[in-house]
């Protein structure tokens, strides 16, 4: 869907190499297409302005670094400063010094406070407090029911009122009944409204004055668009936030919307919510949110799958296997097919750490097929010559090759690739530096075998 | 014999008369821009074209369509077709609107009542209340409707739509929460035949365009729907929010291609967002964009009008 911004600005720099500094020009090309990603994630566009003139003063001058590639040293300038911007800490929610403490959930029609309010009950009822909810959604048809259903299947209290009530007296019954049934917190829904409308916006004034509550959670799409400036700061403006809660992340929304209303408003994202289901609401990590923006959530995504779909033990196997000089053809073959599961690597290869071995994985094309190749070829060498790589001299390799409906040549490529994989794979084993070397290397990833340059 | 059930025959108020009326908006949208961009300049140089960038970023209409269009623009202004800006202006208007002409067609025929709706679209669009709007609006020109509520997964959505039945006088077909959309879907079906009413609109529960199964229940509720009235559904309308940024596409495209979308309904237009990723759906997708929500009364839907959207950008 979109291209990784490493890969564009891979393109960027293919040229730097041997100029020493980030210069102005050299820059330059990288920042549009740091723009660009920017706007396609619907940051806003004068958020973007900002943040791509901080990215420009921390680049300026900086010296290559020699364990990264230009290309990821910019990337890394740019995720710092994104994450900076995001917000480097999680967020706690804040409690009244003298309960009950009121959160109360605000935001436009349709972004999610309900299903978050549900959700916020749970979450909070799960870490030893005794939440109350109510629903002051007197507009929008079966609201209170839909929290009513919800409270029930989670088996938590609500307050419901009367049908006849005005908002402001299911605010104050909410209270009252929280004190009577000894909550600690209470959970205030809201009815969806537009950040103009002016006579719903005073409503809020009002219940917020009733309510004094600890927190006003501003629930936002992730989907939303450049309109996510405006609508977080007329929200903040009438009632001064003091966090946000991103919904539907679940989704494949690039959620620049987040860093929008962060900048506009100054207050923190608190919570994200990834589904439907009650338990679906994740703390805030700005780290993995400043992935997603820049497109490298597909990254973040593959590593886990990688750590779900390998299990320990053999990655231990392997690594031991690898510092012993015991790994095979056998179990690069073991390797790859384990590989083929998790999809394109292309994405992944572009982010590591070019140095060393690596450095030549820079510009690699996966071919997807040349795995089926590869497997072909191993697949027709004796147990011996797996075990042993060494001994395949000349003849045999055209034996191989005849079997596995493959040239020769395929099959020296293949050999050295093995080789140059084994070098590498043992550098992985090791410390490694890098943005994404820490990451990998506590996962033991097993290596990546099969690339034809 | 063919008989066209979703024309209409009484004058419609325009779509522009009720974007400026409604809710006094405040003025931060792509027109004050504009007027930024045009006010006491009058050639045309680059920092115009910047900030008319920044115009048409900030109604959503993505990077690589405001890049087409201003391309356009800077075509022009070489070869010095474009005196000043307000030419300019009038260029990119016209630019859209032919964008948005172009997928215009004529409301689906359907040989035989009744005329089946589907509403799809993600969480939160305003399907619900869009079918509300719609029977209202079938109703005013004296059809018969059936309503569906086929979203038995979300909380109260069942309830929902029965309070806009009650206040279309529209029946509701319904099963339990939690029973199978398509077992309702089928009943609405067999019912709407047997009563012989003209439509019926089906409520779909909101599901992200990147749910796999979520996604399949949709085609199978399309096969339910053939198999009961094979040349059905007429018409199915995804629902899209205003304020969706650059993921409408997405939406578009996937909702298009495994629930064969056939019109976008753009809603919540009554906000400060004007929902411009339309205009790129438009060209990539080839869709037309049938009605607008305004509100939430059962009267804020309008027919959609190229030129009255498009003037609501710029003037
Ligand atoms: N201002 C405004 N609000 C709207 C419009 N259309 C829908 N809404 C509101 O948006 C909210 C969500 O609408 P629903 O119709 O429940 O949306 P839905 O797509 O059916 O939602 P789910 O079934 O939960 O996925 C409600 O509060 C509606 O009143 C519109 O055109 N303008
Ligand atoms: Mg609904």
């Amino acid at each position: 869907m979109f291209e990784n911004l490493s890969d564009k600005l891979q393109r960027v720099f293919k040229n730097l190499r041997g100029e020493g500094k980030l210069s102005a020009e050299n820059m330059e090309a990288a920042l549009r297409e740091i723009r660009v990603a920017l706007l396609e994630a619907d940051v806003h566009f004068k958020v973007v302005k900002q943040f791509i003139d901080s990215v420009k003063e921390k680049a300026m001058g900086q010296e290559v670094l020699s364990a990264l590639s230009p290309t990821q040293q910019v990337v890394k300038i740019v995720r710092d400063e994104m994450v900076k911007m995001l917000g480097t800490h999680q967020a706690k929610l804040r409690f009244a010094n003298e309960p009950p403490s009121t959160l109360m959930i605000v935001g436009l029609q349709g972004s999610g406070k309900t299903t978050s309010t549900s959700k916020l009950a749970k979450f909070l009822s799960k870490n030893g407090h005794k939440p109350l909810m109510c629903s002051v959604d007197v507009y929008r048809p079966a609201a209170r029911k839909q929290l009513a259903v919800l409270a029930r299947e989670l088996k938590l209290p609500l307050y419901e009122g009367s049908d006849a009530d005005k908002p402001a007296e299911l605010a104050r019954g909410a209270k009252r009944e929280a004190s009577q049934i000894g909550a600690d917190i209470i959970l205030l829904d809201t009815a969806g409204r537009l950040h103009i409308d002016d006579d719903l916006m005073v409503e809020l004034e009002e219940l917020k004055g009733i309510l004094n509550p600890t927190e006003v959670l501003f629930v936002a799409d992730a989907m939303t668009g450049q309109d996510a400036v405006k609508s977080a700061d007329e929200f903040h403006k009438r009632l001064g936030i003091t966090g946000v809660i991103l919904t539907k992340m679940d989704g494949d929304a690039r959620g620049g919307a987040a860093l929008s209303i962060r900048s506009v408003t100054g207050q923190p994202l608190k919570f994200v919510g990834v589904g439907e289901k009650s338990d679906a609401l994740e703390p805030f990590h700005p780290d993995r949110v400043a992935n997603r923006i820049l497109g490298m959530g597909d990254v973040l995504s593959l590593i886990e799958k990688v750590e779900e779909s390998i299990d320990r033990k053999s990655a231990e196997e392997m690594q031991r296997k690898l510092l012993d000089d015991e790994f095979t053809l056998e179990d690069f073959r073991d390797q790859i097919k384990q590989l083929r599961k998790l999809g394109p690597l292309e994405s992944l290869l572009g982010m590591m750490p070019q140095l060393g071995p690596m450095k030549d994985l820079k510009n690699v094309k996966v071919d997807e097929r040349e795995f089926t190749n590869i497997v072909a070829i191993i697949d027709s060498m004796t147990a011996q010559e797996r075990r042993n790589h060494m001994i395949i001299n000349g003849a045999r390799r055209r034996r191989i090759a005849r079997g596995s409906g493959t040239t020769v040549q395929e099959v020296n490529n293949l050999l050295k690739q093995y080789t140059q994989a084994r070098k590498m794979m043992k550098s992985f084993t090791g410390a490694n530096a890098g943005m994404l070397g820490k990451r990998l290397g506590k996962l033991k990833l097993p290596g990546f075998p099969g690339f034809g340059g | 014999m063919f008989k066209t059930l979703f024309g209409s025959e009484t004058p419609e108020p325009s779509l522009l008369d009720r974007l400026k009326s409604g809710i006094q908006k405040t003025r931060t949208g792509l027109v004050e821009k504009l007027e930024d961009v045009f006010q006491g300049r009058k050639e045309i140089d680059a920092d115009v074209l910047d900030e008319l960038e920044y115009a048409l970023l900030s109604a959503d209409i993505g990077v690589k369509t405001t890049q087409e269009i201003l391309e356009r623009a800077r075509q022009r202004v070489d070869r010095h077709m474009l005196g000043d800006a307000s030419e300019l202006k009038q260029l990119i208007r016209e630019h859209v609107v032919e964008v948005l002409q172009a997928t215009e067609r004529p409301l689906p025929q359907v040989s035989q009542p009744p005329a089946v709706v589907m509403v799809v679209g993600v969480n939160g669009a305003g399907k619900t209340t869009t079918i509300g709007k719609l029977a209202q609006r079938f109703r005013n020109e004296g059809r018969s409707v059936l309503l569906c509520a086929a979203d038995t997964f979300r909380a109260a959505a069942i309830e929902q739509l029965e309070v806009w039945g009650e206040r279309t006088q529209t029946d509701v077909i319904r099963q339990q929460a939690g029973s199978d959309p398509s077992a309702v879907l089928f009943d609405a079906l067999q019912a709407a035949k047997a009563r012989k009413v003209d439509y019926v609109i089906v409520d779909t529960a909101g599901r992200l365009h990147t749910k796999t199964n979520l996604m399949a229940e949709l085609e199978k509720m399309d096969r339910t729907t053939k198999r009961v009235i094979p040349d059905a559904p007429h018409e199915v309308l995804l629902v899209l929010d205003a304020t969706t940024g650059q993921n409408g596409l997405e939406q578009a495209r996937k909702f298009t291609e495994t629930a064969g979308v056939t019109g976008i309904v753009l809603t919540k237009l009554d906000g400060t967002a004007k929902g411009g990723v339309v205009v790129a759906i438009s060209r990539e997708l080839n869709l037309p964009i049938r009605y607008v929500g305004v509100g939430e009364k059962a009267d804020d839907l309008l027919p959609f009008e190229p030129e009255s959207y498009v003037a609501s950008l710029f003037d």
